[in-house]
């Protein structure tokens, strides 16, 4: 498999902290990955340097073999890497509908003239943004929320939303901060057959997060971050019997499983 | 437990509401028409003013709704562009340049009002992105300061630009603008139609009418367009917004320039109108106005917002024509001060609403749909 994410040698140290150090991981196309960690080890910066909303000290990022543009997140986003965020941030008072139609926002080209003018191309253009972001609804399962404002969603509801939209950038990278935060049992086993799916549609994900059932059980490969350095990187069934995660992080519930 | 997706007029957008009933669009053009008649005829001719000025202020305060509005972007010194055209149209449509530069231009400028109200759009939509551009990372409160900042710089400016060339006359102002005309007819003097006579305001009247029409259909179909949409995201969530792939720097420019052409417009409109342009017609007291005029009606809501602005312009000349003969019919005297008591009832009538109705006289309807629903 071919690598669509090398990051290379990346660091970022917020006043005294090392959020991260020297930092090397590669993502490869179509898998699901995993970063893991325990509080504070940087699973988030490095989410947060990747997607250009943290400029890094050092290091180099490469996507499908170029460099990646993190200046902005919006370059990020043209480039292809998608994000949810670990608090969810929804456009609250916009519907589930509007909300997957603003990620469908790079993919317009309507400016001013063409919103005046409300020509033939501007309204094919409306069309299309519309249908793609109902299908995104449907494909998410919250079609029939469509119209509701986002702030009025249920908490499962609202995290779907939220994939949505980022999948409405159609990114070749989806990054989900902690996804299952917050999600009872059920809601959890639908999400990871989202994601899943999602996976199996030809998009790479990269997951943070704390439920470390969910990311043995789906990811492919796992990365282990604590104090700011990667201790690991394997699949999880090796990155379970890690002696160096064993001491940092799972510890005695691996041993008792 | 879905109260929207069930109603084929909600999921029809905005535009189905408005096309239907062509009756009642018929209703409001030829209630439009007639009402400087009847408005003259029972309130007198100052009225027909009021009623153009009215229309004056729903094109300022679309134009802020597009900033603060849509796009969430706190401006308190709004009234700047307005400024800017009204003082461009004094500037490029009466004697001052003559006098000001003889061997430049003898007897001054005189273009034609429809070339400077274009120019006077330009040229405040470029004051509009050399205000964003430095305040692109500010938002709420900062921002609110130096947009106010940037307000009072250009009212003193003009203020005081009368030296060391005499370029806006100072604090007395520019008079003697040219009257706006079209073809030949001067829309100061009036015309005969029909056997009809139209005096200057009523004329005046229905050419504001004609572009706040117009203003209000931009309005819409900008709020119902990509960029509609990429202004309420960064209104709602910024960062989010910017994850969405939005390029946050360029739509808030736009943001800030659109509006200002708006003001611009207006601007020019006014000077004309008036016949005379001075600095003490953009204080921060204006600028405070128009805000008003789009939050009381309703932030973000083109309806709410004209409604706000016809409003806040007929209310405060009620109280300052009626508040004196009132008090004369109940208390036999003048008791207090009519210009006081406009603003200490404009100040009350402000507080009640925000306590009451938070979200403005005329919400969005969806939102007060979900509100009560809950």
């Amino acid at each position: 498999m071919s690598l669509l994410v090398e990051v290379r040698g990346v660091s970022k140290r917020f006043g005294g902290v090392q959020a991260l150090a020297d930092v090397s991981l590669t993502i490869r196309h179509g898998e699901i990955y995993g970063l893991i960690g325990p509080n504070g080890a940087g699973k988030t910066t490095l989410f947060n340097v990747l997607t250009g909303m943290v400029q890094r000290d050092a290091g180099e990022i490469l996507f499908g073999g170029r460099l990646l543009d993190t200046r902005t997140p919006h370059r990020v986003t043209a480039a292809g890497i998608a994000r949810t965020f670990q608090n969810i941030r929804l456009f609250a008072n916009m519907t589930a509908l509007e909300n997957v139609m603003v990620g469908r926002h790079r993919h317009g080209r309507t400016g001013v003239l063409g919103a005046l003018l409300r020509d033939r191309r501007m309204r094919t253009e409306e069309a299309a943004i519309r249908r793609r972001a109902e299908e995104l609804l449907h494909y998410v399962g919250i079609a029939d929320q469509a119209e509701r404002l986002a702030r009025h969603l249920s908490y499962g509801d609202q995290r779907r939303l939220e994939i949505a939209r980022a999948l409405a950038t159609e990114p070749k990278l989806l990054a989900l901060d902690e996804p299952a935060a917050g999600m009872n049992d059920s809601e959890t086993a639908q999400l990871r057959t989202l994601i899943e799916g999602v996976c199996a549609d030809g998009v790479t994900v990269l997951l943070i997060e704390h439920d470390v059932k969910l990311v043995m059980g789906l990811c492919d490969r796992v990365a282990v971050l604590d104090y700011g350095r990667k201790i690991a990187e394997d699949t999880p069934e090796n990155v379970r019997r890690d002696a160096a995660v064993i001491a940092a992080y799972l510890g005695t519930e691996v041993q008792d499983g | 437990m879905t109260g929207s997706s069930d109603s084929p007029a909600a999921a029809a957008g905005p535009f189905a509401r408005l096309r239907s009933p062509i009756a009642g669009l018929l209703l409001l053009a030829a209630g439009l028409l007639l009402l400087p008649f009847a408005v003259g005829e029972l309130f007198g001719q100052t009225w027909v003013r009021v009623a153009a000025f009215a229309a004056l202020y729903v094109m300022l305060a679309l134009g802020l709704n597009i900033v603060v509005g849509f796009a969430g972007l706190l401006d308190l010194g709004y009234i700047a562009f307005y400024a800017v055209g009204a003082y461009l149209y004094a500037l490029l449509a009466s004697p001052h340049l003559g006098i000001a530069f003889p061997h430049l231009f003898p007897g001054g400028v005189h273009l034609s009002a429809w070339i400077i109200l274009p120019l006077g759009a330009v040229l405040a939509a470029l004051f509009g992105v050399l205000l964003g551009a430095p305040t692109l990372r500010l938002r709420g409160d900062y921002l609110a300061i130096v947009t106010l900042g940037f307000g009072e710089i250009i009212r003193i400016f003009l203020n005081n630009l009368n030296k060391p060339v005499n370029l806006t006359n100072g604090p007395k102002g520019i008079n003697r603008i040219d009257p706006l005309t079209v073809g030949d007819a001067s829309l100061t003097r009036g015309v005969e139609l029909f056997g009809l006579t139209l005096p200057g305001p009523h004329l005046h009247y229905y050419l504001f009418v004609a572009l706040a029409l117009l203003v209000v259909i931009i309005g819409l179909r900008l709020q119902d367009s990509r960029l509609g949409r990429a202004w309420v995201a960064i209104r709602e969530d910024e960062l989010a917004a910017k994850a969405c792939g939005i390029d946050t720097r360029n739509v808030k420019l736009l943001a800030f320039a659109l509006g200002a052409s708006f003001g611009g417009i207006a601007g020019g409109l006014f000077a004309s109108f008036q016949g005379f342009v001075s600095p003490e017609s953009f204080g921060l007291l204006e600028s405070i106005m128009v805000l008003c005029m789009v939050v009381l009606g309703g932030m973000g809501h083109i309806p709410g917002v004209i409604f706000g602005a016809i409003l806040l312009t007929v209310l405060p000349e009620a109280l300052r024509h009626g508040a004196a003969p009132l008090q004369k019919a109940l208390f036999g005297q003048v008791l207090l001060d009519p210009e006081s008591l406009r603003m200490l009832l404009f100040g009350l009538a402000l507080i009640l609403v925000m306590l009451y109705r938070p979200a403005g006289l005329w919400p969005e309807a969806r939102h007060r749909r979900e509100l009560s629903s809950q």
